[in-house]
């Protein structure tokens, strides 16, 4: 099964490559952003069937490796 | 001053342990490099240097693969046993990760690498590091980084700060605090609770010989050797 991980600084803390790229978007006219948030994605192929144990393995993935959450939040999708 | 025996941390891409064995020897210590599939650190050493580079190539995060190799099992045992362990750099940002030290390292606030010498404010000295400097000294050491930009929430920050865990701030020539990377309070170097484990994004290994712009990483790194 395919897994999706995404990986986003925590809301409050700020995130300098958004707000480089908020910045430059309104240089190009788009002036109705009101924020920009860049994350990371990770995808992930496992060879797992059993979804249930596959989040629970993801989740601990994300907590030790994936995710620093001292700054990050994340989310975890699973594609059939 | 005490002989030490420091031993220092190799990974795939660091590039600062030549340097920090030099600076080490030139005080007078021994030094050992340990390279990081080693599981257990060298018998009867008094420090543990985890020097700057590029562990890893920073994939993912600074220093978020180097945290996991053997070597590290060792250090985190050594640091729980009260033994001194001393990141730069790299090195600061391997600590964070290994949550041996608090906060974490972001981007630098105006995304460049910043690479100069840097003015720093000495914030506590009642450590086994910054025992040599006083209170409110200002010294000159290079900073060579991208991701240094140290962060924490407030609510732990003013207990480091209580605790006097806070160890330098970037400052100007005059000591008065400038932001350089966006940390907050422009910390630049901090310790645990325990003050035995010690981060810090300058390169006081880098400022040895005045005849390289400072020698005033003589005076960090020689407090380490007061008995």
């Amino acid at each position: 099964m395919k897994a999706i991980v995404n990986v986003y600084l925590k809301e409050g803390v700020l995130d300098p490559q958004g707000k480089a790229v908020h910045h430059a978007l309104g240089s190009l006219g788009f002036d109705n952003v009101k924020e920009v948030r860049i994350g990371k994605q990770i995808v992930l192929e496992l060879d797992e069937s059993d979804r249930e144990k596959a989040m629970k393995e993801l989740k601990e993935m994300a907590e030790t490796l994936l995710a620093n959450t001292v700054i990050e939040d994340y989310d975890i999708e699973i594609a059939e | 001053m005490k002989t030490l025996h420091v031993a220092i941390l190799q990974f795939p891409g660091t590039n600062c342990e030549y340097d920090t064995v030099y600076a080490f020897r030139r005080l007078g210590h021994e030094t050992t490099l340990v390279w990081h599939k080693e599981e257990s650190l060298p018998e009867g050493i008094d420090l543990v240097v985890v020097p700057g580079g590029f562990s890893y190539g920073d994939y993912l995060r600074a220093g978020s693969i180097a945290r996991f190799s053997p070597v590290m099992k060792a250090v985190q045992a050594y640091a729980g046993e009260g033994g001194k362990v001393l990141g730069i750099c790299n090195g600061f940002q391997i600590l964070t990760e290994a949550r041996l030290l608090p906060g974490a390292l972001k981007r630098n606030r105006n995304l460049h690498f910043i690479s100069k010498i840097q003015h720093l404010k000495v914030v506590s000295t009642n450590n086994a590091f910054l025992n040599r400097c006083e209170k409110g000294d200002v010294l000159s050491i290079p900073i060579a980084h991208a991701d240094g930009n140290y962060y924490i929430d407030d609510e732990s920050l003013d207990e480091m700060e209580r605790n006097g865990q806070i160890l330098l701030r970037y400052c100007d020539a005059e000591g008065n605090p400038e932001v350089v990377n966006g940390s907050v309070r422009q910390i630049a170097g901090i310790c645990n609770k325990e003050k035995n484990v010690f981060g810090l994004m300058p390169h006081p290994e880098r400022a040895m010989e005045s005849i390289l712009g400072s020698e005033d990483g003589v005076r960090m790194l020689e407090g380490f050797g007061v008995a």
